[in-house]
């Protein structure tokens, strides 16, 4: 039954779009205007006919969201057949009219968000709307030694021991999570991968093999997220699909990116292919320039804290405003990746400038990026004034447990931990050293540094500190009394094995770059874990306790 | 097409605010299927007579049920024995900590090993362990959570340790979608939704019974006697009763049959 409704639907396709985005995408200012143009393209001039859309943003509530749920399953090929009719007749009854927008000639009933357009491209589809499920096409498949044993081995289950999987190319496998450690299990589980790869001649499998020296392995990279970035396989207006709840950090790029789990890893690696139900959005405006005391990691936990753990659960968020358009393309990733830490299936920051120049020497495929109609219809807006916030924290034992920092200025702390996919990344190591050099203190508790990727321990220990006299993050962090930095992985964010390096082993207070402090998320069940900003974390370790980072940096 | 408007619902307020929480029920499932392919997911439920994984689990706990006797495919699920109560947001890390995740689930000596450590991540409050040190299995084959039940990572260990331990259903006011979706793509447990606060009216060790009839569904707790509805499984049904992800989409012709 799908199938032969993705047949008859695959010639549909957005084409003449297609060609129009691809032309401009190199172009500086790509706004949505791109793809109201687009719009007019495609759409038959007879939806003039349909009412305009404003009659329908002003009676908003009274029609809740499940009325259209319970529409038939499939409204596309109903759409399909009444836009052919409507053509012919309209063709012979009403001229053109130049100065028409869209938003008043039906344009409005097919604007869609950028999550929906990818969906709609990633489908073979003209239109979608929030709540239909539908078999997308997947660009990028990412797994890891966690879950990638267990995908593979559904994979082999189902398909058949001599199976290949779809495509070589799309998919890229990163071991990540348990690598320096002698658990026989968990290196075992590497070696699974490697046999996998080998077998397939899976083209990116970034390894590792002498356990005692990361950087003797020039393929192994580190954490997922962070490498998937590094390495060019986030691009904008792609599917990129992950076993791993934090692949949503990839939505930073314009792309949809979520998490799955193995046996539906296991399905994408035979078919490239899953069934996927279409996401309303929320799109969070912010706005305002940001204070230089915060970071992107403040402006998620502010959303966490305001919409919940569960205020977006089966839904995109989309970042956009001023303030999301100056940030740079790891502050992006922060934002979108604890999406997931409210619920999100995917965050989502619209490509633009920073985001081409960032993969011009990343990637030499073509990619096409997608923007929100201005029609396009949002479950629900929120404007946020960013000048107006100030440095937060997530308190024990859960991500939207917000509190100001200074509001927990009495709270003693036994450790810091920066680090992860998170807050382990090259401008997150910048930023505590930033911190660390203007105080021209020593850290009071333990502080442990985790690079994300070998890219980024590269970096902390070769890429001067913007004024910080020529010195590099490494001397900052060593002059600062830090640990040094470990082997990048995922290290403690998530515990592991109890060999994991800054595990915590002990019922201790601790203050995390990372994105999770649930219950023995970092190791043992009674531990506290406070999340915070590179900023929040390195002023934390200089005073002992949970610290504004404005107390040195003003 | 009138309904495609209601989904307008654009309502700009600053996030200091006090958020009213957007509360659609008919998104809390992560599937949605036609009614003809329904049927026919519902028609011939598969036996994989080879695997660890329990992809036709709940089918088998389907024909194994009393109510379940008569051959038609629409009879009654029923799911019978102790529950074991739990609260808000309780993370995979809670289900199944990460230093289990070396454990493969689709390996069957592992998977047997991931279930003796279902709930173990829970904190010391919960007095009544989940899975008796020792054990393999948990006495309790019914899960009651509260709000966004299997939050956090995508591990589908989380799913799998309840299954392997003996869990046939989850009953959960809200779930976190991945948790949901991996539930239903391998057939583990079946993840139910409470129409009330079930994780406040039911206690640890009390017998209950779960029927999911065509127009009703119910739990009966036999020790308070009282009875509480469920929400029907919704769009994800035809997948579970499938059997999961992959023998949907061959009953779909997504994917070869696996004789072939």
């Amino acid at each position: 039954m799908p199938l032969s409704w993705l047949l008859c639907l695959s010639i549909w396709r957005f084409s003449a779009n297609q060609r129009s985005w691809r032309k401009k995408r190199r172009s500086s200012r790509l706004s949505f205007h791109i793809d109201l143009f687009c719009f007019g393209q495609h759409l038959p001039m007879g939806s003039s006919a349909l009412p305009p859309t404003s009659s329908f943003l002003s009676d908003k509530k009274d029609v809740g969201f499940s009325s259209f749920c319970t529409q038939p399953s499939f409204p596309c090929s109903a759409q399909v057949s009444k836009k052919m009719v409507s053509k012919k007749v309209v063709s012979v009854m009403t001229p053109q009219q130049s100065e028409r927008k869209p938003s008043t000639t039906g344009a409005v009933k097919t604007g869609m968000t950028m999550t929906e357009k990818i969906f709609a491209r990633a489908s073979e589809k003209s239109q979608l709307i929030p709540g239909e499920n539908v078999w997308v096409n997947v660009d990028i498949l990412m797994t890891h030694d966690v879950c990638g044993p267990g995908s593979i081995g559904i994979f082999k289950k189902e398909f058949g021991k001599n199976a290949k999987v779809w495509d070589r190319e799309k998919i890229v496998i990163i071991p990540d999570h348990y690598i320096f450690t002698a658990d026989e299990r968990a290196n075992r589980n590497v070696d699974i991968l490697r046999d996998f790869c080998n077998e397939q001649d899976i083209k990116y499998f970034y390894d590792i093999k002498d356990l005692g020296n990361f950087k003797a392995n020039p393929d192994y990279k580190g954490v997922c997220h962070v490498a998937l970035a590094q390495e060019g396989h986030c691009r904008p207006g792609e599917v990129l699909l992950g076993t791993d709840s934090h692949t949503c950090t990839a939505g930073a790029f314009g792309q949809f990116a979520t998490g799955i789990g193995n046996t539906d890893a296991g399905f994408v690696l035979g078919t490239g292919k899953l069934l996927l139900k279409v996401p309303p959005t929320l799109r969070f405006v912010m706005d305002g320039e940001m204070p230089d005391y915060l970071l992107a990691k403040d402006l998620i936990l502010q959303i966490i804290g305001e919409i919940s753990v569960a205020g977006a659960t089966y839904k995109a968020m989309e970042f956009v405003g001023s303030t999301v358009e100056s940030l740079t393309m790891e502050e992006r990733m922060t934002l979108c990746n604890m999406v997931v830490e409210a619920g999100g299936k995917n965050g989502i920051v619209p490509a633009d400038s920073t985001t081409f120049k960032y993969l011009e020497d990343k990637t030499s495929l073509p990619y096409e990026p997608v923007y929100s109609d201005g029609q396009a219809r949002f479950l629900q807006e929120y404007r946020i004034d960013v000048s107006k916030l100030e440095p937060l924290v997530a308190k024990p034992h859960s991500p939207d447990n917000r509190a100001l920092a200074r509001e927990c200025k009495d709270v003693k702390i036994d450790r810091v931990y920066i680090g992860s996919c998170t807050g382990g990344k090259t401008e997150d190591f910048m930023a505590a050293a930033k911190l660390f050099h203007a105080s021209g203190k020593r850290v009071k508790v333990p502080t442990f540094l985790v690079p994300a990727t070998q890219k980024v321990w590269m970096d902390v220990y070769s890429l001067p500190v913007p004024g910080a006299g020529g010195k590099t993050c490494s001397q900052i962090f060593e002059e600062a009394g830090c640990d040094t930095p470990a082997s990048p992985s995922c290290g403690a964010c998530l515990g592991g094995p109890r060999d994991t390096y800054a595990r915590m082993n002990e019922a201790q207070v601790c203050v995390s770059t990372t994105n999770r402090n649930f219950p023995g998320r970092m190791g043992h069940k009674e531990g506290q874990i406070y999340l915070a900003s590179p900023y929040t974390a390195a002023a934390s370790a200089l005073t002992g306790f949970v610290t504004d980072p404005r107390d040195f940096l003003q | 097409m009138a309904a495609a408007a209601a989904f307008s619902t654009l309502s700009p307020f600053k996030l200091s605010s006090p958020i009213e929480t957007p509360n659609f029920p008919s998104l809390s499932s992560s599937f949605k299927l036609t009614s003809s392919a329904a049927a026919a997911a519902a028609a011939n439920s598969p036996t994989h007579p080879f695997g660890p994984l329990k992809f036709n689990r709940i089918a088998r706990f389907a024909t194994a049920a009393p109510s379940a006797a008569s051959s038609s495919a629409t009879s009654a699920t029923t799911f019978h024995g102790l529950c074991y109560v739990v609260g808000d947001n309780i993370d995979t890390d809670q289900i199944i900590p990460a230093e289990y995740l070396t454990l493969v689930p689709s390996n069957p000596d592992e998977y047997e090993k991931l279930g003796s450590y279902a709930l173990i991540g829970l904190p010391s409050s919960y007095t009544n362990r989940f899975v008796e040190s020792g054990a393999t299995k948990t006495k309790y084959s019914i899960l009651i959570g509260g709000d966004n039940f299997g939050c956090g990572s995508s591990r589908e260990h989380a799913p799998v340790a309840l299954g392997a331990a003996g869990v046939a259903a989850v009953v959960a006011e809200s779930y976190a979608r991945i948790f949901f979706r991996n539930s239903v793509a391998t057939g583990e447990v079946y993840p139910l939704e409470s129409e009330g606060r079930l994780c406040d009216e039911c206690s640890t060790g009390d017998v209950v019974t779960i029927e999911l009839g065509e127009s009703d569904c119910k739990l009966i707790n036999h020790t308070t006697g009282k009875e509480y509805g469920l929400k029907p499984i919704g769009d994800a049904g035809p997948v579970i009763e499938a059997g999961g992800i992959f023998a949907y989409a061959r009953k779909a012709g997504m994917i070869p049959s696996r004789d072939a």
